[in-house]
């Protein structure tokens, strides 16, 4: 085994844990606005509700019931053309947000969608009948009731995106995966290995930590 | 006294899974200004989607639905939402936003109806008060118990100073406890707001302690309605029968019947009073007349709306002859029937007496 060189190791971890915080805060603000957006117009157009519209929810249904299945890995490659026409580079740091903030949009639009729908049908029938209009019983009552759960599912994404972008390492995204990949991986250096996993093990917990108190202050539970 | 609220022969049916369900079937009905107007049935009868069209969440398939004088049922849009202001509902699950603090939850009708926010300080703090609230304004609902809860409910329903309040099942999820001081609620907002009720329930219980009228529903149609006091003291159909047996014994069933019978071998006879003003003492004073004995063998007196009402079934003994003028002598103060020996012959005398 050779020697732990912690100070040659710190600079390259902190350099790497920036690069991926920031591949993961970009492209989850992204996705939260893309797909809550996403998600209301979904759950606004089904049948039955406020802007009722088949065309309109069965090719957004569609839309996202063909990007979901396709893997992480195939969707970065497939994206390069549109990476190099959007930033002008299709590698490099922000060459990953693209398809990390793509794949990230379809599943919280998901999420978004099934929180609005699982909001107790009696708040809304409540709206209806105190003579709140269909947009004001979705603006004021069913997006504010779901907010609890959908903080939690954001939270999931969010540890998601942690996960994915380990894998953007491979274009050349930097961050900790990348430098798990070349240090742990293909140097046989343990201890950078070890030192990547501890730290994702801490993001993910703080990232899980916030999002549940979150979720509880907007829930106003106990 | 003026009409709030007349439902004219009003149908709904839904389509479900190609189905085709009628959920009302020609109702028609109206209730008075003021009232309190209970509607009982069993599960499915229809009385939720009867209650649901007078604020028009649920549409007549036919008929018409008029509330103060204006269709609800040919309402749409601002003219609808506005008229619904002028409606409260109260619902068995409460239905209050959990992610709202009790104080909001009052605010929300308010701000829909357009108030500002020194009327909505004022209002919800006087709603508050009126249900006993006031210093549980900044929690949030699933901190209350449901009798809490319900009280919420019933103030924000009050908000926008309604003359109608629907009450769906307002108790159902309550206990026993809670549920009567619920109920006492409810009738402190009929008197002294002046607000007319029209609730729901499938416990006659409720109707007794609170309803000044009553319609008994069965498969999408009104069978039987009327004064509580009337409907309860002489039930006639069958539906209704049973749903009063269910909070008043005065009669014995027939297990009951064969008991006394197995005990009490002379003449069986009910006796019907009825809101007796005369201090006659006639059971005792007719007896002696008649040299005949009597036994008091089941019985019930209820009061509903301050009047009594009930059945004896009594045993007289004694020959024949003397039990025969006995008998005729009561039949002039009160309703009365022999039964006759065998259970079931028994059970439908005891109906005919009531009709009697
Ligand atoms: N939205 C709907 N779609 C289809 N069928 C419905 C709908 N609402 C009510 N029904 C049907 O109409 C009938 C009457 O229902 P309703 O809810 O009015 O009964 P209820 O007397 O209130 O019963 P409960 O005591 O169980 O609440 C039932 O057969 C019910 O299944
Ligand atoms: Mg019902």
């Amino acid at each position: 085994m050779r020697d732990i060189d912690l100070e040659a190791l710190l600079p390259k971890l902190g350099e790497a844990l920036l690069q991926t915080l920031q591949m993961i805060t970009l492209s989850f603000v992204i996705a939260g606005v893309v797909g809550v957006l996403l998600g209301i117009l979904l759950y606004a157009t089904r049948p039955g509700n406020l802007l009722e519209n088949r065309l309109v929810f069965g090719a957004l249904n569609a839309l996202i019931n063909v990007i979901r299945p396709i893997p992480f890995i195939i969707i970065i490659i497939a994206l390069i053309p549109v990476t190099r026409a959007l930033l002008g580079t299709s590698i490099g740091t922000t060459a990953a947000v693209p398809a990390l903030a793509l794949v990230a949009s379809v599943a919280i639009a998901r999420i978004a969608e099934s929180n609005l729908v699982a909001v107790d049908p009696g708040t809304v029938e409540a709206g209806a009948a105190m003579g709140a209009s269909p947009a004001r019983v979705l603006f004021t009552i069913v997006i504010p009731e779901s907010l609890g759960p959908l903080t939690l599912g954001l939270t999931y994404i969010f540890v998601a995106l942690v996960d994915a972008t380990a894998v953007a390492g491979l274009v050349g995204a930097g961050g900790l995966g990348s430098l798990a990949l070349t240090y742990g991986y293909q140097r046989f250096d343990w201890f950078v290995m070890i030192a990547v996993i501890v730290t994702l093990i801490v993001l993910v917990q703080l990232a899980q930590v916030a999002g549940n108190r979150v979720a509880r202050a907007v829930q106003h539970q106990r | 006294m003026t009409t709030a609220i007349t439902i004219e022969h009003v149908s709904k049916s839904f389509t479900a899974g190609g189905q085709r369900v009628t959920a009302l079937d020609d109702v028609s009905l109206s209730i008075d200004r003021g009232e309190i107007f209970g509607i009982v049935g069993y599960s499915g009868a229809g009385k939720s989607t009867l209650l649901r069209t007078i604020n028009a969440l649920e549409r007549p398939t036919a008929g018409r639905v008029v509330v103060d004088g204006v269709e609800v049922s040919a309402l749409g849009g601002r003219a609808l939402h506005r008229q619904r202001q002028r409606i409260g509902m109260i619902f068995q699950r409460f239905n209050l936003l959990q992610s709202r603090t009790v104080f909001q939850n009052v605010a929300y009708p308010l701000r829909v109806a357009g108030a500002s926010k020194d009327e909505i300080v004022d209002r919800v703090d006087e709603l508050l008060r009126f249900v006993g609230l006031s210093e549980r304004a900044l929690e949030h609902p699933s901190r209350l118990s449901g009798g809490q809860q319900q009280r919420v409910g019933i103030a924000r329903a009050l908000a926008n100073r309604p003359d109608v309040l629907l009450s769906d099942e307002a108790t159902s999820a309550l206990d026993p406890q809670t549920t009567s001081e619920v109920l006492e609620l409810l009738r402190r907002v009929n008197r002294e707001y002046g607000v007319t009720i029209a609730l729901v329930t499938h416990e006659m219980e409720v109707v007794r302690e609170l309803a000044d009228r009553v319609a008994v529903m069965q498969q999408g149609t009104v069978v039987e309605h009327g004064a509580v006091y009337d409907v309860f003291s002489r039930p006639s159909h069958p539906t209704t029968r049973r749903f009063v047996s269910s909070v008043l014994h005065h009669l014995p069933d027939a297990e009951a019947l064969d008991r006394i019978r197995r005990v009490h071998r002379g003449r069986i006879v009910q006796i019907h009073v009825e809101n007796r003003e005369s201090n006659d003492p006639f059971l005792s004073r007719i007896a002696r007349q008649h040299d005949v004995d009597y036994n008091v063998v089941y019985g019930g007196v209820s009061e509903l709306q301050s009047r009594l009402f009930g059945t004896l079934t009594v045993e007289l003994l004694g020959n024949d002859l003397d039990v025969d003028r006995a008998i005729a002598g009561i039949a002039t103060s009160a309703a009365i029937i022999e039964l006759p020996p065998s259970a079931e012959q028994a059970t439908s005398a005891a109906e005919e007496l009531i009709h009697a």
